[in-house]
């Protein structure tokens, strides 16, 4: 197999899993503002067993969103995550770098 | 995003092709298109801008808010020279998360044996670069030592605005390249583009460190080129 950038890829990931059968969310960086440690675009997909790969923001608030994934993937209702320090659940998740990111959490493949 | 459009999404960047998803979201719909494919009514400036600049976004379009994420071609690059430094660079490009193609017509050097699960072909350059063409995405590494080989591909990566292009030698054998690119044709602005010798100054000094010292110059390269001089076309 030839060593390329995709292997870990988070697109091509989720589409394997949505060929195994496997539910599937994806979280996406739609906004930041200050210093953000992943760009907007970037990309975390989750099944519904809490797997997970890709990043949106560099380990901070990976655990809040994949849990809020989960739920998305059982409810169908995509959301959209706000994280920041001036956040009142900043005690809880939060960016150490300062800065703030909305998330958006959709679940992925047909129906 | 449904099961098809994530397959056409993936399948787009596997061919190292533009390409842009729309994600209006309100109900959470979502389209992908293929840079040149007619952009939906009222967002082509903004779909444009995100093919130019690379950059996603979120923008208001007829009272909604609406997700564009472009997808732009992972840098790759291009290593004229199946030698001890491209082996290391194989495996360190990998995992930084470019491309990587080795070219070397000396079929001693570029055996798979060498290069295990690595792109790599043993042909000449000008022969494969026909195929496997360079473009702005596209770092050109040359280590061979060898003008014969390394020569043309040097002049084509320079022709086509290739984000890096470096070449291994001394300060005295680039001289002499200098001489003979310019007698081919090549511009002095082009000419000073070369990264020679080759690679960040981090006092290498064996072909693995040479090979970090050449990731990391591509690295700096890619990070701090400037979006407005890639040719329209090109993006």
């Amino acid at each position: 197999m030839l060593q390329t950038p995709y292997e870990n890829d988070p697109l091509m990931v989720a589409e394997r899993w949505l060929r195994d059968g496997r539910k599937v969310a994806i979280a996406t960086v739609i906004e930041t503002w200050g210093s953000a440690p992943r760009p907007v675009g970037s990309h975390l997909v989750i099944d519904v067993d809490g797997n997970f790969h890709g990043s949106v923001s560099g380990g901070c608030v990976e655990g809040a969103v994949i849990s809020e994934a989960v739920d998305v993937i059982e409810h169908g209702q995509a959301k959209v995550l706000d994280f920041g320090v001036a956040d009142e659940t900043a005690w809880r998740v939060g960016l150490s770098c300062g800065g703030r990111i909305r998330i958006h959490v959709a679940k992925l493949g047909d129906a | 995003m449904r099961t098809g459009d994530l397959s056409a999404l993936n399948a787009a960047r596997l061919r190292r092709e533009a390409v842009l998803s729309i994600t209006r979201l309100s109900d959470d719909s979502s389209v992908i298109f293929l840079e040149g494919q007619a952009s939906p009514p009222g967002l082509e400036d903004s779909v444009r801008l995100a093919f130019r600049s690379g950059k996603s976004a979120l923008v208001e379009a007829t009272g909604e808010a609406l997700f564009l994420n472009v997808y732009l071609p992972p840098p790759r690059i291009v290593v004229i020279g199946a030698v001890h430094i491209s082996q290391a660079l194989a495996v360190l490009s990998a995992i930084a998360g470019f491309d990587l193609l080795i070219i070397d017509p000396r079929t001693a050097f570029a055996t798979p044996e060498r290069f295990v699960g690595v792109d790599l072909v043993a042909d000449w350059p000008e022969d494969v670069l026909k195929i496997r063409q360079l473009d702005p995405y596209t770092a050109l590494v040359a280590v061979t030592h060898d003008p014969k080989i390394d020569d043309f591909p040097l002049k084509a990566a320079l022709d086509c605005g290739c984000f890096y292009v470096g070449a291994l030698g001394s300060r005295k054998t680039h001289a002499s390249r200098v001489e003979r690119l310019r007698a081919n044709g090549v511009a002095e602005d082009a000419l000073e583009r070369i990264s020679a010798p080759i690679g960040l100054d981090i006092g290498a000094a064996n072909p693995a460190e040479i090979a970090v010292a050449i990731l990391a110059d591509i690295i700096g390269a890619f990070r701090s080129r400037d979006i407005s001089s890639v040719p329209e076309t090109a993006v």
